[in-house]
């Protein structure tokens, strides 16, 4: 599938679902139950809103979800009791599959959740976002109702608050424009579509998830996205737009802590896809996107990063420097 | 048409209707903090009118429009349909669309600019026909939802006023609703005039040669003059200062200084006399000083109301009691007013009790508004079964 393809056809707005009567006709018909996870770590300030709106928007008026579950990471302030007076299913982490250990990240939430929730969907939402909405669910599930062929649906966000032309840039996170679209663009490019690969927001199958992979720490989107490609294809791949999601801004240092678990994870998925010591051909095409309104297209600039050689090999600098020839 | 006390058969039930309620609290919670989140000052409302106007549509309501004021209005039929009671709440905000308008969810509070004035109100109309379907609670008569723009400020009622001038419907009576605080009960309003005063100066370059002293010192002599005004000494009228605006820095002499006021008496004609008096000591500032000044009035109301032996009064108190809320009784300058310019008989009820009003802050109780919701059906139900049949 071409990128261009792609683009038109698998990407979303969440405003394309605001029927949900007519999204969970759809749902009944399909005899599919979606389970909602939110992760979470010491969240007591954001938990209690989050799920206080998804049972009453996708439960109570709107009955999309079968479970509202937060698995926790062991929170030390009140983020289990107050999910749990708000009527969420809470569990510990640590104690779902305890014979398998508990591992510190939230890629280890995300993957006990495959066993302890009984959807044939899973929709994952971060605990910390502030103007939480119910298109944060409806609009990644949707997708997976409506389209057999879409497995694993991604979030994006974020439109910048001004610019002056017609086009505006895609606007992924730091970490993403720095570190890992330029990886895909080399790699994977395809995968350089997906416009927020790193967003914490994503609606995926049973099927899949059973299958793949789940670094614990945070490596587990970027690791995803790979192994879903690898098995699936671009095609497996949708996204949704889903309007602005403001949250706390990650200070640098965590960037840089962040970069480097993406990057052992990166380097890993090239070992087990056989890439180690027979690195492609590196690609001088970089790959970014631009938005008008809500159609998408590429952007592939050609970035050739050429070299010189030490000055030193230079004949005309060995002669003028009164250096021997070489 | 003329209303009879009725509140046999409803007052026992108030506790029980609490109690349901509260089974509904996540919807009664997660509609307050979408309705807060979305950024409604005055005269730019029209995204939180078309979410109230959507939760019409999904509860099934008819006739709902959006007027030409921006208004969002819905009618709940009555199993008779007779008579018309309006339910109002104003759904704009002091704040800024630039303002964060997230909403913090804790255990006991609700938080966030403008929960209190009015999120909650116009939530609570939103959720109305979702909670008496719920609770199997039916009209006789026709409920008018009415979801009023342009209430703050600026906007002088402007919503509701447009409303009632226009509706097609008669309204027999009408129910505002106040975010806090729970146990008020209004059914008068007072005289009041909300203006400014603004004092304009030359330029710095004049003042600094005439050793002048700028618009801050003008508004000081207006305001020290005003503030003797004898009939502001006399109980039942006041003048609330609301804000100064002058100047920019330190070493720079304004050219303008503005005051905002408003202004308030329960006596017939006192607004008029007070206002009158200010408009001389502007003028006799402005002749000494040589600066331009200027009255603007933004609003006016007279004072009116019903007595406090009306049966929608006596009826509101009783249903007070039955569910334990003391009530404050308190003269009303917002949309009751409206109502009372029309000689539609009404009340103005709070729905929980609350702080920091119009600060970033502000925040409301969760637990009251069982008991403010439960309120607000009894009184409906009681002027329901009031209102005289033909």
């Amino acid at each position: 599938m071409k990128i261009d393809d792609w683009l038109q056809h698998n990407t979303f707005h969440h405003e394309e679902f605001w029927d949900l009567l007519e999204l969970i006709k759809a749902k009944e018909e399909r005899n599919l139950k979606i389970s909602l996870c939110i992760p979470t770590l010491n969240e007591e300030k954001t938990i209690g809103k989050e799920v206080v709106l998804f049972i009453s928007e996708l439960k109570k008026r709107y009955p999309l979800l079968d479970e509202i579950a937060v698995i926790d990471s062991g929170s030390t302030d009140k983020t289990r009791e107050v999910a749990a007076a708000f009527g969420a299913d809470v569990y510990l982490a640590s104690e779902i599959l305890p014979e398998v250990g508990d591992k510190p990240g939230k890629g280890e939430n995300l993957w006990k959740a495959i066993y302890q929730l009984k959807g044939d969907i899973i929709c994952y939402v971060d605990a910390d976002i502030k103007n939480i909405h119910p298109r944060f669910v409806y609009g990644l599930v949707a997708p997976l109702i409506y389209r057999q062929e879409i497995k694993y649906v991604k979030a994006f966000y974020d439109r910048p608050l001004a610019y002056s032309k017609k086009f505006r840039p895609s606007g992924g996170g730091r970490v993403t424009e720095i570190l890992v679209r330029p990886l895909f663009s080399l790699y994977f490019p395809e995968l350089t579509a997906i416009l927020q690969p790193l967003s914490g927001e994503y609606a995926v199958r049973r099927e899949v998830l059973e299958r793949i992979p789940f670094p614990i720490g945070y490596g587990v989107e970027t690791s995803h996205l790979i192994d879903v490609y690898r098995q699936w294809g671009l095609e497996a791949f949708g996204q949704t737009d889903l309007d602005q999601r403001i949250h706390r801004n990650q200070p640098v240092e965590a960037l840089g802590k962040m970069s480097f678990g993406i990057l052992q994870t990166f380097f890993k998925r090239l070992e087990n896809n056989d890439f180690t010591g027979k690195v492609p051909k590196i690609s001088p095409l970089y790959r970014h996107f631009q938005a008008h309104h809500r159609h998408y297209k590429q952007v592939v600039q050609e970035i050739v990063e050429e070299e010189r050689p030490p000055m030193i090999t230079n004949p005309d600098y060995r002669r003028k420097f009164g250096l021997p020839d070489s | 048409m003329s209303l009879t006390l009725q509140t046999e058969n409803i007052v026992e039930t108030l506790p029980d209707i609490r109690q349901a309620l509260r089974h509904y609290r996540e919807i009664i919670l997660a509609s307050s903090v979408m309705m807060g989140e979305i950024p409604a000052p005055t005269n730019g409302e029209e995204e939180r009118i078309r979410f109230l106007s959507d939760r019409f549509n999904e509860s099934g309501l008819q006739n709902i429009s959006i007027d030409e004021a921006g208004n969002a209005t819905a009618v709940l039929p009555g199993q008779e349909g007779r008579h018309n009671i309006l339910l109002e709440a104003h759904v704009d905000t002091v704040f800024d669309r630039s303002v964060d308008h997230s909403v913090a969810l804790g255990t006991d509070v609700l938080k966030g600019p403008g929960i209190a004035d009015n999120s909650i109100g116009a939530a609570a109309v939103s959720i109305l026909p979702l909670m008496l379907e719920k609770l199997g609670i039916r009209f006789s008569n026709n409920i008018i939802l009415l979801g009023a723009v342009q209430s703050q400020g600026h906007g002088d009622l402007g919503g509701i006023r447009f409303f009632l001038d226009h509706v097609q419907m008669p309204i027999h009576a009408g129910v505002c609703l106040a975010g806090i605080h729970l146990g008020r009960l209004s059914y008068s309003c007072l005289g009041m005039l909300r203006g400014e005063i603004v004092c304009q100066a030359p330029t710095e370059t004049f003042w600094e040669r005439s050793n002048a002293r700028g618009a801050i010192v003008n508004l000081n002599e207006i305001l020290t003059r005003i503030l003797s005004i004898s009939e502001l000494d006399e109980p039942g009228t006041s003048l609330i200062l609301g804000s100064i605006k002058a100047g920019n820095a330190f070493n720079t002499i304004p050219s303008q200084a503005i005051l905002r006021f408003e202004l308030r008496s329960e006596k017939r004609g006192k607004v008029t006399i007070v206002q009158r008096k200010i408009a001389e000591i502007i003028r006799a500032v402005a002749a000494d000083s040589e600066a331009q000044t200027e009255l603007r009035v933004i609003t006016r109301r007279k004072p009116g109301g019903i007595k406090s032996n009306h049966p929608i009064v006596e009826g509101t108190r009783a249903i007070m009691a039955a569910l334990g809320i003391e009530p404050t009784v308190a003269p009303s300058v917002g949309a009751l007013s409206a109502l009372i310019a029309k000689n539609i008989p009404g009340v103005t009820l709070g729905l929980t009790s609350g702080q920091n009003l119009h600060e970033f802050n502000e925040q409301i109780q969760i637990e009251p508004i069982f008991t403010g919701l439960a309120q607000l059906i009894g009184v409906l139900q009681m002027i329901d079964r009031g209102i005289e049949r033909p």
